[in-house]
Order: structure tokens, then sequence, then C-alpha cells
């Protein structure tokens, strides 16, 4: 009788928490499948498959030249987030000053500012200087979005390495400069490797404040998409959505090997 | 060691922090601090025309807002979407979440990634997929008609139907991770003794393990609701220009009307609801973890 219960208990939460799971991947699984379904109109199940799609998407001139900017753009924005966030970063675990609670919390702030008002507000400011929808404007917008993950990841990984190995080595006469090249940087490899595949991702898949920002000139992807979206939905979209989906998903095992997926996005 | 070579090597840290510290600190003034000041600055001019903006220190532009009825519906109506949103997120979450909790699967790392993966993936390709799996002619559609359940198509894009379900499942990674970190002191040997002193798994579901997740639960819930409230792609794609809510209000102000002492009274209002939220969560989240 109490095994009997315990097996209606462990199957009726098993089948919940599985349905839950199809409920959070539907989309994604969706647009994969008929990513290569043969019908124009979504038809799902696909009777007949095809790589039409694929090969639509490689002679779009505008997804490419969307893909195009979106790529160096989130090249740009990684090497700039790299450098202002692993030098902030040393500052705040090697350093103690006054303020530094403050600056802390500058640093992580703007991952918690609605991208709305994020998008606004660079919108007001990049239109008084003249660089809405260039690439400078583009990279000023991102930087806010991706510089606090740099510092956390970066922070993480240098408070799990013992500050004792950079005395010692500053004890055996090297310099500031050597230490950090010698033996800080490849102990907080994985922090480099997580932050800038965030980075990255982020900058990749932003589309808010890229909205905002793109005016009529420069525009990103996720910009084209969304507008392309807003009209229509076709088999196309699907096929391009899926490269997306590759890139985060590259992103993903990146992050998740270097310092894992959930440490990096807890919030708090 | 002499104290004035000890000063000055004080001297030397301090400037090599402030070094340290410059490259950062000019980034985030360039692309957060100024845009905001800015923000808030342009939030206090005075339209005067279309699109003509005159330079003051008033409070017009918030009066416009606060007097205007349909700011007041739109702002409604994204408070009881958060509400609902969060509710619904939180529910399907919580599955997930205390499996993920739980577990000692050897997958549980894989199914971990699984269930957090989604938040790195584009809110406009996951907008886009439920796009297809909601439309008249949709995966849905078809499955309930073909169970011959329904006889009309239901119609679950262009409306608000749509930007319920597809926001719950861009949410649910949120969900997840908040409600695990606060799933902390829901103890397997508690159950366990529960269940030794003769507790069934329902009973001793709803007198143990649910009240000891409630923390996680909460914290969860406000996450999802602060996200929501500020939501933008899934609105405007799932709504179809038909759902109304203050961020779409923001974007059509900024770059239609081009009332941007409008649009900034706007955003200035959003993020005040925004930071109150948030501040809750951060207190709760604090004490969840115990620090």
């Amino acid at each position: 009788m109490r095994s009997l219960s315990e097996l209606i208990y462990r199957t009726l939460a098993g089948i919940v928490v599985v349905c839950s799971y199809l409920f959070l991947l539907a989309p994604l699984l969706v647009v994969f499948v008929l990513s290569f379904g043969a019908s124009p109109n979504l038809e799902f199940p696909p009777k007949d498959w095809t790589l039409r799609w694929y090969a639509d998407l490689a002679a779009n001139g505008e997804f490419l030249e969307g893909l195009r900017v979106s790529l160096l753009l989130g090249l740009i924005v990684t090497v700039v987030s790299l450098v202002a966030g692993v030098t902030a970063a040393l500052a705040l675990t090697r350093h103690r000053f006054r303020g530094r609670d403050a600056v802390i919390g500058l640093f992580t702030s703007p991952l918690l500012l609605p991208s709305v008002v994020l998008g606004l507000a660079l919108l007001l400011v990049l239109g008084q200087v003249g660089l809405v929808g260039t690439y400078p404007g583009l990279v000023v917008a991102h930087l806010g979005l991706t510089i606090p993950y740099v510092v956390r990841t970066v922070m993480m990984s240098l408070e799990a390495v013992d500050p004792s190995c950079e005395q010692a080595a500053r004890t055996l006469g090297a310099g500031p400069v050597t230490t950090f090249r010698r033996i800080t940087l490849p102990l907080i490899t994985p922090g480099l490797v997580a932050g800038a595949a965030l980075s990255f991702i982020i900058s990749f898949d932003e589309a808010v404040v890229s909205l905002f920002v793109v005016g009529t000139g420069t525009t990103t992807l996720p910009v084209v998409v969304f507008r392309y979206v807003s009209n229509n939905t076709d088999p196309q979209v699907a096929a391009l959505s899926v490269v997306l989906i590759v890139f985060s998903l590259a992103a993903v095992a990146l992050i998740e090997r270097a310092l894992g997926l959930k440490r990096v996005l807890s919030k708090g | 060691m002499p104290t004035s070579s000890r000063s000055s090597e004080g001297g030397t840290r301090r400037a090599a922090a402030a070094a340290l510290l410059t490259p950062g600190l000019l980034a985030l003034g360039v692309s957060f601090v100024v845009p905001l000041v800015w923000l808030a600055r342009m939030s206090l001019n005075r339209t005067v025309g279309p699109a003509e903006l005159q330079p003051d220190v008033s409070l017009s532009s918030y009066v416009d807002v606060l007097t205007d009825g349909f700011m007041w519906e739109v702002a409604w109506h994204t408070l009881w979407l958060g509400v609902l949103v969060t509710v619904l997120a939180v529910a399907v979450s919580y599955p997930i979440a205390l499996f993920l909790a739980r577990t000692r699967s050897r997958l549980r790392g894989l199914l971990m990634a699984l269930a957090i993966a989604p938040l790195l993936t584009s809110s406009v390709v996951r907008t886009f997929g439920w796009l297809i799996l909601l439309s008249d002619d949709g995966i849905v559609n078809s499955a309930l008609s073909t169970l011959g359940i329904i006889g009309e198509p239901l119609t679950l894009t262009n409306n608000v139907t749509g930007v319920v379900i597809a926001l719950v499942e861009i949410m649910m990674p949120y969900a997840i991770l908040a409600m695990i970190a606060g799933f902390g002191r829901v103890s397997k040997d508690l159950e366990d003794a529960a269940g030794s002193l003769g507790a069934g798994r329902l009973r001793c579901f709803v007198r143990i393990t649910f009240p000891l997740s409630l923390p996680g639960v909460l914290t969860g819930a406000l996450m999802v609701f602060v996200l929501t409230v500020s939501a933008f792609i899934t609105p405007r794609l799932m709504g179809g220009g038909r759902v109304f809510v203050i961020a779409t209000e923001i974007y059509d102000q900024a770059t239609t009307t081009l009332d941007w002492p409008r649009a900034s009274a706007l955003a200035v209002l959003l993020l005040l609801l925004f930071g109150v939220f948030l501040v809750l969560y951060q207190r709760l989240f604090r004490m969840v973890e115990g620090r």
C-alpha cells in the first residue's frame, strides 16, 4: 500500500517535471524542426525535409549584412569589455581603498537596469553627438551590458587565486606586469573565457538597446530579425534562428566548462 | 622598514588601483552614467510642439503622464501582466527547480544547463518560436482541432494571451535560477524524517517541503515581476502592436511620436517602479542566502 502511493507520487512528479521542461524548450525545439521542414507554411510535423531555407539564408543580403555587423560588433565589444573588466576586477580584488563598495555597486548595477530605459537614455546621448546607427555608438551602447559580467566572472576567478603565488613572484624579483602576465593571467583563464563568451553572446543577441540606437544606420542581426518577424514568419527565419541558437549553445558550453552556468548567471 | 617608504608604497598602490579602475570607470561613465543623467535631465524639459522641445526645468512631462488616463490604463495593464506572468512562471518553474535542487542524478549538470541555457538565447528567437506555435494555423491550434477539442481556431497571437504564454516561458530560467538559490533550506533529511514518522508524500510536501521552499519562491517571483514589467520584445512581437505596456509606450514615444521629455519621464517612472521591487528582491536574496 505504502509503496504503491510512493510509486504514484513519483510518476506524477516525473510527468510534471517533464511537461515543464517541454514547455520551456518548446519554442526552441519547434524552430529547430521547422527550419528543416519543406513546407513554406511552417507545417508541423513536416512531411518532407529540406535544406532550402539555409541556402536561401546564405543568399539573403539583409540577413548576411546583419550577421556581419553583429559578429564584428560582438568581437569589438568583447575585447573592450575584457580590458576594462579585467583591470577593474584586479583593482577591486587586490586593492583595498575607500569607496570600494560603491565602485563594486557601480560595476554591477547595469545588470539590473531595464533595457528600454537604458536604450532610451543611450538614444538621447548618442543622438546628441551624432553616433546613432554607427559602430562606435553601438559599442558604447553594449559596453554597459557586458562589462559588469566580465568584472563578475574575473572577480570570481581572482578570489579563488591564492595571492601568495603573486607575492612569491614579486619577492623573487618579478615586476607587477610580469607577475600579472606569467602568474595571475594563466590562473584566471576560466574567468576570462566565461567573461568573453558572455560578453560576446550578450552583444550578439542584444535586441532592445540596439533597436533604440540603430536608427536608420548600421543595423545588427537581432534588429533585422525583429523587424522581419514583425511582418512575416517564414522558414527562413527559423533557419536563421537555428544559427543564432548554435552561437548561444557554444557560449553556454564555454561558460559551463569554465565557471559553471548557474554560478555566473545567479543574480543578487 | 622606514615609515616614509611605507607611506610612499601606499601612495604607489593607490595610484595603481586608480590606474586599474580608469578604463572600466570611463567605459561605464560613457555607456551608463552619462546617459542616465541625460535621461533624467531630458525628462524635465518641456514639449512645445510635435518633436519640438524647449529646455526647461519643469515637471510638466510628469504631470502630463500622470494626468493622462490612457497612461494609467497602460500602467495598470503592465502591472496586471506582471502579476499574472509571475504567478504562472513561478508555478511552472517550481517543479523543475525543486527537482534540480534535490536530484542526485548523474544528469543533474546537463539538466541544469538545459533549464538555464534558454536565458542566453535571443528573446527574439524564442518569441518567434511562440509565434509559430500559437498562430491561427499554428501547431497548437491544429493539434487542438485535430483532437476535436475546438472547431474554430483560438486567437492566441496579436493579443495578450500570446504575450502571457510567451513571457511565462521566457521568464522560466530566471525563476528557476532564483528558486534553486532559495531552496538551500529544503533538506531531504527532514522529508525522510517526516516519511519515517508516517507522513504521506502529499502531507509531507504540504507541511514540510512547500513551507521551506517559500523564500525561494518569493525571490523567484520578485525577479520575474521586475523583468516582466520592463519587457519589450515579447509584448511588441506577440502583441502585434495591440498590447500596450509601459515599455512599448516608451519606445513609441521615443521613436514614433518623438516626444522625448515624455518618453524620459515614463522611463524614470518605470525605473522607480523597478527600483522599489529590486531593493525588495535583494533584501530577500541576502536573507535567504544568509549573508
